[in-house]
């Protein structure tokens, strides 16, 4: 029982243990972040930590002096008095000025962070399980963003690496010195997009779209995560941003705009051939990892009352055609998304292939680019 | 009754022995007793839930728990906490004191009393055995937001909603029966202003309970419907709105948040006066303080939501109510630091677990004040900031003031003193440890770590060490005050009637331990 034995080991221990551990310093304060809002949400928040010591220093003082002094042992006889309504409004009417003065700054940084209009790059964030879509509205431009960290990290099998759990395989890329505004939606439940550095932090609501901006002086690269518990994997859905200067930026655009579109000819190409079966499962096996794993777990086993289970699944043993609807449609009701948006078609009929013959499924069948095309396209076979 | 047995011998009590005297009980000493128990023990079943969770906390990477069973232990863990040992602990209070401190005979309504308490632990039991169904328990926060609790979520969604539907009626009759036990029931010459400062605010919570508990069931009842008979409250397909479940939780949501800690002043303000030996300074401006934070309480509730995308007006309408809220905050806070200047303190447990209470909460209310701006909300929400914060207000808030009720009236009701060493061992060890727990989430959510995460980035890992270090020793630090409990249940020091030299109130006019019936003859208030 490793859970008995480690409730057992000594306290000190635990914590030379943990710091040994660590490798990254953390800061203890809020960030600055790297924009002019980011940087008045921070002198707001230091503005009210400074008001709220002074009263507390006054108060706790007050009342650590009277701790000190009007004690029974020191032979004080107890004073009787009490009720004031001098006093009562005095210490009514002081707070109320103090919030008053507090009330000011942060209606009008409000004010600022509420203003999306004028808006240089419109980019909308789509949250679904667990992972953000980004599309640039101006351009033709838009693809998934998943955590990379390998699985292997998560479960202690490998050491951690430097941006455990806060790196991405795709990033958004925005360009420094411009407005970028951000719409926010969900596929399925409330995530929230969270880049402290920009001090965003909204909602992504289904069916409905907030609105939110920033304006980045320093090309870099920040990192932030969904703040908004959305299931099971909400630990491991960062959100990694990629500022670049505009000619950057544009160059950065050019190029993905070509990448995706030599994709989709390749997609075309693929219809017309076969892979064979080695080649499907390699890549199957790769985007199951990716995309699949977190619900249907590793072994293909689902987790009983959530998720089902993959191996042995009557589904995939009997209809081949419901098989690779559930895979491009989704269900409707369920967790299950609609996969034919967000993979391309050899990726598809990769991982129907894998999940029809890993776990001991073995059905011996192979799914071609052109079994998943003619379901996308409602044809079927 | 009174009629029947207004001639017997006040000595014999009628009552039957063994199980049957608990379960048929309309005493309400014996209902109180229960309650209070029943608290504890929720408190231990839920504080080993968070021991769950801070052991996976413990280092980066998933070592002893499922992401799943993570978020189950964090949802019911706060169920627990706020519906099954904050809540009837001030209920069984409430059952204990308030008669006694009014000179009423029992609760005004004994049989709905009995009611009440015995439908808790079925409730309770309905929800931890959903754990063990298949796909586990609830897993969606305990502010279920839907979609995540309704299309989202396993079928130990209905038992959730069944269970905190008991737990509604129960809040909902003890309620009732506070409000009509104080309404009638006083003694003559206990008039509203006279009514000690626990009455007054479990008078007004009674109130908060009986307006919002009918809005939580209502909640639930449409993530019912959403999830199972195919309505669309929260759906936008269907034309609901997610963000409307929020409204409707929070709205009910934050008056919760005061019905935890409107009592614990009125304790705190009870025990402060006895232990400075000096009259609580402003009795008058305390009870108008109460009664404005109750009204606030209604005009806040979308401060939970500032990223939801509210309109900007509506934002900062409720930005300025919620900060509001620290003006009669503070009021009661000043009211006790005068209460102690030149009195003549002395510093047993009671006294010292309301001191802690004062700076304590009063730091919880520092982190309320700056999470009300709302551009450094978006920074806060969702953040260690807001678990350190309203940990503060309910563990060394709420938490702390139960406790030091419990040293105070421990001694009327067992007729023994508790060990006084002991007891401050408990406090010494829970007030550092719960420090070390809570104080370093601060930072850990100044520097960016969301909460409900199973894992979290590798600059988080040292101070989540120390905080888990810190979690386990408040766990311990707990057991100590099991074993005062018992000890004093079974002996001790032979207590006073007053019991505390600078105690004052009609409780205190009773032997100790309290006659199983009390004041039968109302006692004339000066």
């Amino acid at each position: 029982m490793t859970n008995a034995r480690c409730l057992l080991w000594s306290l000190p221990t635990l914590l030379f243990a943990a710091s040994a551990n660590a490798s990254k310093s953390m800061p203890l304060n809020m960030t600055k972040g790297a924009t002019e809002i980011s940087q008045q949400v921070y002198d707001l928040h230091m503005t009210i930590f400074w008001i709220c010591c002074v009263i507390g220093a006054v108060v706790f003082g007050i009342m650590f002096w009277s701790i000190i002094r009007h004690r029974k042992a020191r032979g004080v006889q107890p004073a009787q008095f009490h009720e004031s309504t001098k006093v009562e409004i005095l210490w009514t009417a002081i707070p109320v000025v103090i919030l008053i003065g507090m009330a000011i700054p942060a209606t009008k940084t409000l004010i600022a962070m509420e203003d999306t209009s004028a808006a240089d790059v419109t980019v909308l964030v789509t949250g679904s399980q667990w992972k953000w879509h980004y599309k640039y509205l101006e351009h033709d431009l838009e693809y998934f963003s998943l955590l990379a960290t390998p699985r292997e990290q998560i479960a202690n099998k490998l050491a951690k690496g430097e941006n455990y759990l806060l790196e991405v395989d795709r990033p958004l890329v925005i360009p420094t010195g411009k407005k970028v505004r951000f719409l926010m939606t969900s596929d399925d439940v409330i995530h929230s997009w969270w880049v402290p550095a920009f001090a965003i932090k909204k909602d992504a609501n289904p069916g409905f779209i907030n609105e939110a901006w920033t304006r980045v002086d320093e090309p870099g690269i920040y990192r932030g995560q969904c703040a908004e518990l959305c299931g099971k994997d909400h630990g491991f859905m960062p959100v990694v941003v990629i500022a670049k200067t505009p000619e950057d930026y544009l160059a950065w655009v050019a190029q993905e705009e070509s990448r995706i579109a030599a994709e989709k000819a390749a997609e075309r190409e693929l219809l017309a051939m076969n892979m064979d079966m080695a080649e499907l499962m390699a890549t199957g096996e790769k985007v199951y990892q990716g995309w699949c794993v977190a619900c249907h777990q590793p072994t293909g086993g689902g987790l009983p009352g959530i998720f089902p289970a993959l191996k042995g699944s009557q589904l995939i043993l009997n209809d081949r055609q419901a098989h690779i609807e559930i895979i491009v449609n989704g269900k409707a009701g369920t967790a299950m998304q609609a996969f034919g948006k967000q993979l391309s078609l050899k990726e598809l009929a990769a991982v129907i292939t894998y999940t029809r013959n890993a776990f001991d499924n073995n059905t011996g069948d192979a799914v071609q680019a052109a079994d998943v095309y003619a379901v996308q396209q409602g044809k079927g076979e | 009754m009174s009629a029947i047995t207004h001639d017997h011998d006040h000595e014999h009590d009628h009552k039957p022995s063994g199980i049957k005297r608990w379960l048929y009980t309309t005493n309400h000493k014996d209902i109180g007793t229960m309650y209070l128990v029943f608290a504890l023990l929720m408190f231990f079943i839920g504080g080993s839930m968070a021991m769950v969770i801070r052991l996976e906390l413990f280092q980066p990477g998933m070592q002893f728990v499922e992401p799943q069973f993570f978020n189950q232990m964090t949802t019911v863990h706060g169920l627990i906490m706020v519906f099954g040992a904050v809540m009837p602990a001030f209920t069984g209070l409430a059952n204990w004191m308030i008669p006694m401190m009014i000179g009423a005979p029992d609760m005004a309504l004994p049989r709905m009393n009995n009611w009440s308490f015995w439908i808790l632990p079925f409730a309770f039991l309905i929800l931890l055995l959903s754990l063990f169904m298949p796909g586990g328990g609830p897993d969606f926060g305990w502010t279920f937001y839907a979609p995540l609790s309704t299309t989202y979520s396993n079928d130990s969604t209905a038992l959730f909603v069944f269970s905190v539907h008991i737990m509604g009626i129960s809040s909902i009759m003890g309620a009732i029966n506070v409000i009509v036990t104080i309404w009638n029931m006083r003694a003559p010459g206990m008039t509203w202003m006279k009514m000690p400062l626990f009455v007054w605010t479990w008078f007004i919570t009674a109130f908060l309970l009986i307006m919002v508990m009918p809005v939580l069931a209502g909640a639930v009842t449409m993530v019912l419907t959403d999830k199972y008979f195919g309505t669309s409250f929260f759906d936008a397909a269907g034309g609901g709105d997610p963000v409307l479940f929020q409204h409707i939780f929070w709205f009910f949501g934050h008056p919760e948040v005061y019905i935890m800690i409107l009592p614990a002043f009125g304790i705190v303000s009870a025990i402060i006066p006895t232990f400075a030996r000096k009259p609580l300074f402003g009795y008058a401006s305390m009870v108008y303080a109460t009664a404005s934070i109750a009204i606030l309480s209604f005009l806040v509730w979308a401060h939970h939501m500032f990223t939801t995308g509210m309109p900007v007006f509506a934002t900062l309408f409720f930005m300025y109510c919620t900060m509001l809220i620290a003006v009669p905050t503070g009021v009661k806070v000043f009211n006790w630091v005068a209460t102690m200047w030149r009195g003549a303190m002395t510093f047993e447990v009671p006294m010292m677990f309301a001191l802690a209470f004062i700076v304590l909460f009063t730091i919880g209310g520092f982190s309320g004040l700056m999470l009300a701006i709302t551009p450094a909300d978006f920074q806060y929400h969702d953040t260690y900031f807001v678990v350190a914060h309203f940990h503060y207000v309910l563990v060394t808030g709420a938490v702390f003031s139960i406790i030091a009720a419990a040293y105070y009236w421990l001694p009327k009701w067992t007729g023994h003193m508790y060990d006084e060493r002991l007891g401050q061992l408990h406090f010494w060890c829970s007030l550092i440890s719960v420090n070390l727990l809570f104080f370093p989430m601060h930072f850990v959510g100044l520097a960016g770590m969301p909460r409900r995460i199973p894992d979290y980035a590798l600059q988080f890992a040292d101070f989540n060490a120390f905080i888990s270090v810190g979690g386990f020793l408040f766990g311990l630090s707990q057991l100590i005050f099991v074993w005062v409990l018992v000890k004093c249940a079974r002996g001790g020091e032979k207590a006073t009637a007053q019991v505390w030299e600078g105690a004052e109130g009609l409780e205190w006019q009773v032997p100790s331990p309290a006659p199983y019936h009390t004041f039968e003859t109302p006692p004339e208030v000066k």
